[in-house]
């Protein structure tokens, strides 16, 4: 961690505000910045609303409309995001041209990665299913249906940026019964988007793994892509590269079995039979005469050599 | 026999009153348990029209069961009375949020501590002072106090001025300190990002080395019309030597003689030779220009002349070929016609 700036901060908590905005080896959960552009429809505050709920302490919502067009001038909202320290997305509006439209979008090292811009089709809040919803900060599991997805780039960006952004922190362990939510994401043929969300319940199946079952929460919506802004090959291959530290690295001559023995290969030079060490005996020792010629010997070689140098 | 087949009976039984837990699909499913992630390659049925709800559920409930399946079966743990499962790394990659970390340069002192073999030794953060009688700490917080209780009163040396205050001259002095030591962490700064900056003569005359002092009394004594030839110099006087230090002497390049007869000779002689051997040299961007401009005149001449043979059919001789368009007259016409949509 460096910190290249002419004016030093002046307390300890502004420098480690300033240090977390520093590149970092692991880094922080990426936050979700939520707005409303110049006009929003009634659906879409509801979207933002719902999203918001479901991203909670990771998210920062802005209150007031902005005069924002990303796809025309996207530099005010890298402003904003870069301000609340934001990486990830969602912008409201509405309007006759483009009705019920919401962007969302990622930023990689202050600027935007990508955008794709939605129109929502039908949509349903989370407030509508009156039903008994799921913990805040509970791990979803994402569903992606339908062969469409890998089709083209844009597709697979799409369901990157979806994954971003409804995903939770990666975490290392899961407690098995905190599993409970479910948002799925069906690609149809037209190429509308339907998220679902579930809640997920856990029926006995006479095993020890259960029997699932779902039960729809809300929110609800069909989306249709409407403009996109992708990032070049080369930016997004930059954006995932992985830091060194974290590259695993392939160990060589040591493998694992599936019992989960490690098994090693040794490679050893051919042994100099000549300079082999046997027992030791007192007729083989070197007499005094023998050691007298050998210092000899070496000390001459050594003078040789000095005079050399 | 009659036992095995009770049991048997009894178990599937069991098994019917439960829905299953397997599911079978055409094409494999891709998992990604680190990241809860599940996704299904295989097309829609013709269902998905009639009752898309539905239909939406029964193919998540079975994308999920499989996606649970598989996370049943990773090894588990017991932690605080609840049963968790350890995760295997995420395998869809995301983009990061901010560029690699790259390692803070080394500032001047650490490069040139890491070439002489300096290695830091950590101070005490308190030190034991005799003419106090007690520990002191080192350096930071309530130092001055340790300070001030040692230097209650400072001698005025013989050779200055005896109404010098010579606390205030201590205060300064440290101050001038921490000015310096400000100036080369700017330069540190500068040298980690690259940024050119304009070389600092010397930063005052307390501070600054013998060296500063030589190079900067040498550029001035250069820094006349005539780089310094009639400045008389003092009996042992030395001029500064170093990289650049000419290049900071105004005019010096300018001005470099030759040495004897042979060399202002040859010397002359290439000037000579460089004007003779001048040839014009092509603008090939401006020769282009030229031919076009004079295509233009001709092309622009001929009609006139097939207007005189063709005599007048039509009074209007036509000049645009296309219908012209609202808007489209407009002087520096930069902008798109119609109202501003977003």
């Amino acid at each position: 961690m460096s910190l290249l700036r002419i004016q030093k901060p002046k307390t300890r908590k502004g420098k480690t505000a300033l240090l977390e905005k520093e590149p970092k080896v692991i880094e922080n959960i990426k936050n979700a910045l939520i707005l409303e552009g110049r006009k929003t429809s009634a659906n879409i505050k509801d979207l933002l609303k719902d999203i918001a709920t479901f991203k909670k302490p990771n998210c920062k919502v802005l209150t007031r409309n902005n005069d924002i067009t990303p796809f025309e001038d996207q530099n005010p909202l890298e402003i904003l995001a870069n301000k609340s320290d934001c990486h990830l997305f969602a912008f409201g509006s509405h309007s006759k041209k483009r009705p019920d439209n919401v962007i969302m979008g990622r930023v990689y090292d202050n600027q935007i990665l990508d955008m794709i811009e939605f129109g929502v089709k039908r949509y349903k809040s989370l407030q509508e299913f009156k039903n008994e919803k799921v913990n805040i900060m509970c791990k979803p599991c994402l569903v992606f249906n339908g062969d469409q997805w890998a089709k083209s780039d844009e597709l697979r960006h799409i369901k990157s940026l979806l994954t971003d952004m409804f995903h939770v922190e990666d975490v290392e362990t899961i407690r098995l019964q905190g599993i409970e939510h479910v948002i799925s994401f069906t690609l149809s043929e037209d190429l509308t988007i339907m998220i679902r969300s579930y809640k997920m319940l856990l029926k006995k199946s006479g095993q020890k793994i259960p029997r699932i079952e779902l039960e729809e929460i809300g929110p609800s919506m069909d989306l249709s892509i409407r403009r996109t802004k992708i990032a070049s090959k080369d930016l997004y291959k930059l954006a995932h590269k992985k830091p060194a530290e974290l590259r695993v690295t392939k160990k060589k001559n040591v493998t694992r079995d599936g019992l989960g023995n490690v098994k090693g290969r040794v490679h050893i030079d051919r042994q100099v039979v000549t300079k082999l060490q046997t027992r030791k005996m007192k007729g083989l020792k070197k007499t005094p005469e023998e050691k007298k010629a050998a210092r000899k010997l070496k000390k001459a070689a050594s003078k040789e050599n000095s005079s050399f140098v | 026999m009659d036992i095995v087949k009770e049991v048997l009976d009894k178990q599937a039984k069991e098994a019917e009153k439960y829905k299953p837990i397997n599911v079978v699909k055409h094409e494999e499913v891709k998992i990604d348990a680190g990241r809860l992630m599940i996704s299904d390659p295989n097309v829609f049925s013709e269902e998905i029209k009639e009752n898309t709800e539905s239909y939406l559920l029964n193919l998540t409930r079975d994308n999920v069961q499989l996606l649970v399946n598989s996370i049943w079966e990773l090894p588990t743990e017991r932690l605080d009375e609840h049963i968790v499962v350890k995760l295997p790394k995420p395998s869809f990659a995301l983009p990061r949020a901010r560029k690699l970390p790259v390692p803070r340069a080394p500032t001047k002192w650490e490069q040139f501590a890491k070439d002489k073999g300096i290695v830091k030794r950590k101070k005490d953060k308190k030190v034991w002072d005799e003419e106090l009688g007690k520990w002191v700490p080192t350096y930071g917080y309530q130092k001055y106090k340790a300070e001030r209780d040692k230097d209650w009163v400072l001698e005025v040396p013989k050779n200055i001025d005896p109404m010098t205050d010579m606390f205030q001259k201590k205060k300064d002095l440290k101050n001038e300190k921490i000015a310096k030591n400000e100036i080369s962490r700017m330069k540190n700064i500068a040298r980690a990002q690259k940024v050119d900056m304009p070389r600092v003569g010397f930063v005052s005359e307390e501070s600054a080395s013998a060296k500063d002092l030589l190079v900067a009394a040498t550029i001035a004594k250069a820094s006349t019309a005539s780089v310094g030839k009639f400045q008389a110099s003092l009996p042992k006087e030395k001029t500064a030597r170093g990289i650049g230090v000419r290049e900071l002497i105004p005019g010096s390049q300018k001005r470099k003689r030759a040495l004897n007869n042979a060399m202002e000779k040859s010397e002359q002689i290439e000037v000579v030779d460089k004007l003779l051997k001048k040839r014009p040299k092509i603008d090939v961007e401006k020769a282009v220009q030229i031919q076009k401009r004079e295509d233009r005149e001709e092309r622009e001449k001929k009609p006139v002349e097939k207007k005189k043979k063709g005599g007048s059919k039509s009074k209007h001789a036509k000049k645009f070929t296309k219908k012209p368009k609202s808007g489209m007259g407009r002087a520096g016409n930069k902008k798109p016609a119609g109202r501003k949509r977003r």
